[in-house]
This record gives C-alpha cells, sequence and structure tokens, in this order.
C-alpha cells in the first residue's frame, strides 16, 4: 500500500490546502481497497472484532440515546404547535415516526457516533503508530492491519445499525412522552398510528445507509490513526481530522443515497 | 566459517528524503555471537535494525537472513522469518491497551499453537527472569520506565527467538539494573544459543556482552573488532567516545 505523502505545516497556501485535501481523499480511496483485499484472506481477528464491537456500543449508548429522547420529544412537540391550529394532531405520530426512521435516527445518530468512535480509532491507532507499537505487532509475526484497521472498521459497519434500531426507539418514546403531555395520548394509539402509515421501505431506506456511515466511521478514523506522523501533535491532528472528515462524508453520502432512493 | 553466518548485509544503502543515513553498509552476524553496536545519536543505528525485520527497506543493498534475501521474500515468508527473531525497541513500545499478561501473551498467540496453561507457564517463567512477576496484572502506564524496560525485554524473549535485535536495552536504567539486564543478556546467549546484535551507548553493557564490536560514524562502519581491541584503540574519535562516556557516567558532561 503506497499512500500519497501530506505535508503538514502552519502556513500553507490555498492551493497547497487543496491539493491536500484531494490528496487525503485519494489516500483514503487507496487505504479503503486495501481494506477490501485485507478483509478477505485469512486469518480472521474474531474475538478482537467481538471485544471492538461491544466497546464501541456500550461507549455509544448514553450519547445517542440522550439525543434520541430528546430529538423525539422536540419533534413531536413542535408538529404538535404546527398542526394543532389545525386539529390535525392524529398525523403527528406517523409524521414524526416517518421523519425518526427516514433521516433523524440515521443521520444524527451516525454524527455523533463519528464525533465519538471516529475520533477514538483515530486518537488510539494514531498514538500506537508514534510509539513504534504497530511496528512491534508486525515484528511479532501479526499483521497490524488485520487486528487494528479491519476489526474496528467491521466493528463500526455492524455496531451503527444496531445502535440506530435502539435510537429510533428511544425517539419513538420520545414523541410518545410529547403527545403524551400535550394530548394525553394514548400508547396503543400512538404505536398503532405510527406502525400504520409506515412501510418497509422507510425502514429499510433509514438502516440501509447507517452501514455506509459505519463503514465511513471506522475506515476514516483508521486511515486517519494509520497515517498519522509527528509524535503526540500529528495524534491530535488525526483525531479531529477524523470527526471533520467522517461528519463530512456521511452528510455527502446521505444526500446522495436519498437522491438515489428517489430515482429507484 | 560460511554456513555459521546468520545475517548477511551487503553494501546497504538508506536515506530519508535527502537524509542519507546508511552509506553502503556491510556486516555479518554469525550464529551465536553478541554484536554490540556503538555510534553517536542520530548515525542510524535505530534505522539498520529496523532495516533488518524489514520494517524500512533499503534503497540498495542486500540483506540475507539465513542465505534468504528478504528483498524477494514475500510478504509470508517475511513473517515465518519475523517469528525467530525478536525486536526490543529503544521506546519499549508496549501495548498501551494491554495489561503486562497480555503484553506477554500477544507474541505466544500469534506465533505458536499453546495451551492456555503454557502461555501462563511461560509468561511467569519469563516475568521470573526480569524480576517482575509482581507486575503481571499491572497497565502499562502503571510502570517506571525500567520497569518498561524490562517488560519489553521479556515480551521479545518469551517466544526464544534465534535472534535478538536489542535497541538500547539499558538506556534509562540505574546502573545496577542496567547490570543486571546486560547479564541477562548475556546469560541468554549462552542458555538459549541466542545471536544478539545490541545497540548500546552503555559502555559497563558492552563490556558485559560484547563478542565483536562496529563503530558506526556518519551512516558507515568507522571501526570494527574485538570489544578489547577497539577499547585500547588510539583512534582519537574513538578515545573520545570512551571518555565522553565515562565522564556521563559521573555526571559531568552531557554528551
Ligand atoms: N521514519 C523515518 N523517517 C525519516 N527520517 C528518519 C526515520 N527514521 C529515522 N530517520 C532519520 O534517520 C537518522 C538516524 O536515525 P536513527 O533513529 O537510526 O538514529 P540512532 O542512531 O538510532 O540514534 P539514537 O542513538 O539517538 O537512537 C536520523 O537523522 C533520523 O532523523
Ligand atoms: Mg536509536
Amino acid at each position: 500500500m503506497n499512500l500519497p505523502k501530506i505535508k503538514h505545516s502552519m502556513n500553507l497556501s490555498l492551493t497547497e490546502k487543496l491539493l491536500n485535501f484531494f490528496l487525503l481523499l485519494s489516500g483514503l480511496a487507496i487505504f479503503t481497497i486495501h481494506f477490501f483485499k485485507e478483509m478477505l484472506v485469512p486469518p480472521y481477528e474474531i474475538e478482537e472484532t467481538k471485544k471492538q464491537m461491544y466497546d464501541f456500543g456500550l461507549k455509544s449508548l448514553p450519547i445517542v440515546g440522550t439525543m434520541g429522547i430528546i430529538i423525539g420529544f422536540v419533534l413531536a412537540l413542535q408538529s404538535y404547535f404546527i398542526l394543532e391550529p389545525f386539529g390535525a394532531t392524529d398525523f403527528i405520530p406517523a409524521s414524526v415516526g416517518i421523519s425518526i426512521l427516514r433521516e433523524f435516527a440515521p443521520i444524527l445518530t451516525a454524527l455523533l457516533f463519528a464525533g465519538r468512535v471516529s475520533s477514538g480509532i483515530g486518537a488510539e491507532i494514531g498514538s500506537m503508530k508514534v510509539t513504534e507499537q504497530i511496528d512491534a505487532m508486525e515484528v511479532s509475526g501479526t499483521n497490524p492491519f488485520k487486528f487494528l484497521v479491519v476489526t474496528r472498521v467491521i466493528a463500526t459497519t455492524f455496531i451503527l445499525p444496531l445502535l440506530t434500531i435502539y435510537v429510533i426507539f428511544i425517539s419513538l418514546l420520545g414523541s410518545f412522552l410529547a403527545l403524551l403531555i400535550e394530548e394525553q395520548m394514548n400508547l396503543i394509539y400512538f404505536f398503532n398510528s405510527v406502525t400504520s402509515f409506515l412501510d418497509l421501505g422507510d425502514i429499510s431506506a433509514g438502516l440501509i445507509k447507517t452501514f455506509f456511515f459505519g463503514f465511513i466511521v471506522g475506515i476514516v478514523g483508521a486511515f486517519q490513526g494509520y497515517t498519522t506522523e509527528g509524535g503526540t501533535v500529528g495524534v491530535g491532528r488525526s483525531t479531529t481530522t477524523s470527526v471533520v472528515i467522517s461528519s463530512l462524508l456521511i452528510l455527502l453520502v446521505d444526500m446522495i443515497l436519498v437522491k438515489i432512493s428517489m430515482i429507484l | 566459517m560460511m554456513d555459521s553466518i546468520l545475517l548477511n548485509i551487503e553494501n546497504v544503502s538508506k536515506s530519508f528524503d535527502r537524509n542519507k543515513v546508511l552509506k553502503n553498509i556491510s556486516v555479518n552476524v554469525y550464529k551465536g555471537e553478541n554484536l554490540v553496536i556503538f555510534g553517536r545519536s542520530g548515525t542510524g543505528k535505530s534505522v539498520l535494525l529496523k532495516l533488518i525485520v524489514k520494517l524500512l527497506e533499503p534503497d540498495s543493498g542486500n540483506i540475507f537472513y539465513r542465505n534468504k534475501n528478504l528483498n524477494s521474500l514475500s510478504a509470508k515468508e517475511i513473517i515465518q522469518i519475523r517469528k525467530h527473531i525478536g525486536f526490543l525497541f529503544q521506546s519499549g513500545a508496549l501495548y498501551d491497551s494491554m495489561s503486562v499478561r497480555e503484553n506477554l501473551a500477544f507474541p505466544l498467540k500469534k506465533i505458536f499453537n499453546l495451551s492456555e496453561k503454557e502461555i501462563i507457564e511461560k509468561i511467569n517463567k519469563t516475568l521470573e527472569l526480569v524480576g517482575l512477576v509482581s507486575a503481571i496484572d499491572k497497565m502499562p502506564a502503571e510502570l517506571s520506565g525500567g520497569m518498561r524496560k524490562r517488560i519489553a525485554l521479556a515480551r521479545t524473549i518469551i517466544t526464544e527467538p534465534e535472534l535478538i535485535l536489542y535497541d538500547e536495552p539499558t538506556t534509562g536504567l540505574d546502573p545496577i539494573t542496567s547490570k543486571e539486564i546486560s547479564e541477562l543478556i548475556l546469560s541468554l546467549q549462552h542458555q538459549l544459543k541466542m545471536t544478539s546484535v545490541v545497540v548500546t551507548h552503555d559502555l559497563i553493557c558492552a563490556e558485559i556482552i560484547a563478542d565483536r564490536v562496529i563503530f558506526l560514524k556518519d551512516g558507515e562502519i568507522y571501526k570494527e573488532g574485538l570489544f578489547d581491541e577497539i577499547k585500547q584503540s588510539n583512534d582519537l574519535f574513538i578515545r573520545n567516545f570512551f571518555s565522553a562516556k565515562i565522564l556521563k557516567d559521573v555526571g559531568v558532561s552531557d554528551v
């Protein structure tokens, strides 16, 4: 794997910065291809993958849960104030449900996950890089790319959809609470109203993209970590860049996927 | 004599950008010997060790391990060779996220098919060798600098490799521990018939373990010979190196 070299310096011109950005993207593309090559060949580090999944999931539960309940609550409350004058509050559960499922839960969970986990992966692998721990793995007959990168990327790819499902339930609960307070809505009515309007398309449209988002979080963090140079300063740079790049890519991919799903 | 060469470095050069670090270096390492590499800071000693395990690749020249040219081996074959080589990193390179026990188990699990019980036995035995059985459940961050060094040493020798590359095994240790570590390296050579290449600035360490010494200067081999010959040398650079070290050891100057 030959990655393009990026020059870091305090005073780069605008063209140099743009060039760096494209170098970074092309490096990321090469890194991703390398990932698929390494992923397919044994040995598989199953233990380490499980450990990372557990770790990423558990670490993110409190923050995405808190976000979920608030988002659900606020969405329902806002819809209530808009629709109440028209006497159309019956539609709230369905409309809020669709928004949460298709867009809010997937994208917001992914962005928080990027902030929490992409940076963590960037920092961990980055500090292992600058303190020669990756070299040490390599000389002890382990393939560090498999052990560190493949395991973490697989873990983020499969744990984010699960987290999103969790957030969907929590935000629906938040919406229900808001409606319970405003309208004394009963749970059965709420539940029926949400499910009668949703079809499989809404659920799959929301969930399929979270696999892409999870992959982005893992691969960007790992890429930043793996290419860290320049001691602890470099580790700091990798950490922040991981969050910025993965968040941007998540938004970009979301836009593309929404566009594609509208054409289909 | 030819068949007792374990490692054969031939006309190797290595630069980083415009910085020519190693210039046409040739070294033979014989089975069972302890070779010490001396040289001032920044002359490329660590780079030389990394070339031997192919963490870095030479710009030109060849390195043969048991007559196999590292340049022409596949990634799989390189892994096979690395199983026989231990590497003690200058910084220790302990895995921060793993306890001492897991650090020591890591190379064992990756290389050998040992049972859980055998792994535990080996870990205990090796920790005993470096005198740190009590640290088994500590995390690297909880260890002192010298303890880290000894755990790193334990992790390097636990697989009983036939060749060990030590990058400054005693730097930063107190004189007594430093002497103990040097004696440990010597006894490993005798007991397990290991071959060692030791990069060091520590003259006491070198005096204890060195069979042969190589002096690197400005990326070239400046002098090569038995430890005692080198020590008696009238060469000004070498005399300076030795005397500066002696002054440093009593805390007079900082080189
Ligand atoms: N990965 C690298 N990229 C760029 N330059 C490097 C790299 N590794 C080493 N160098 C350069 O190579 C030269 C030799 O470094 P090396 O670490 O081998 O020195 P050393 O002899 O081990 O010194 P010390 O005794 O201080 O450990 C230095 O000038 C260093 O800047
Ligand atoms: Mg060095």
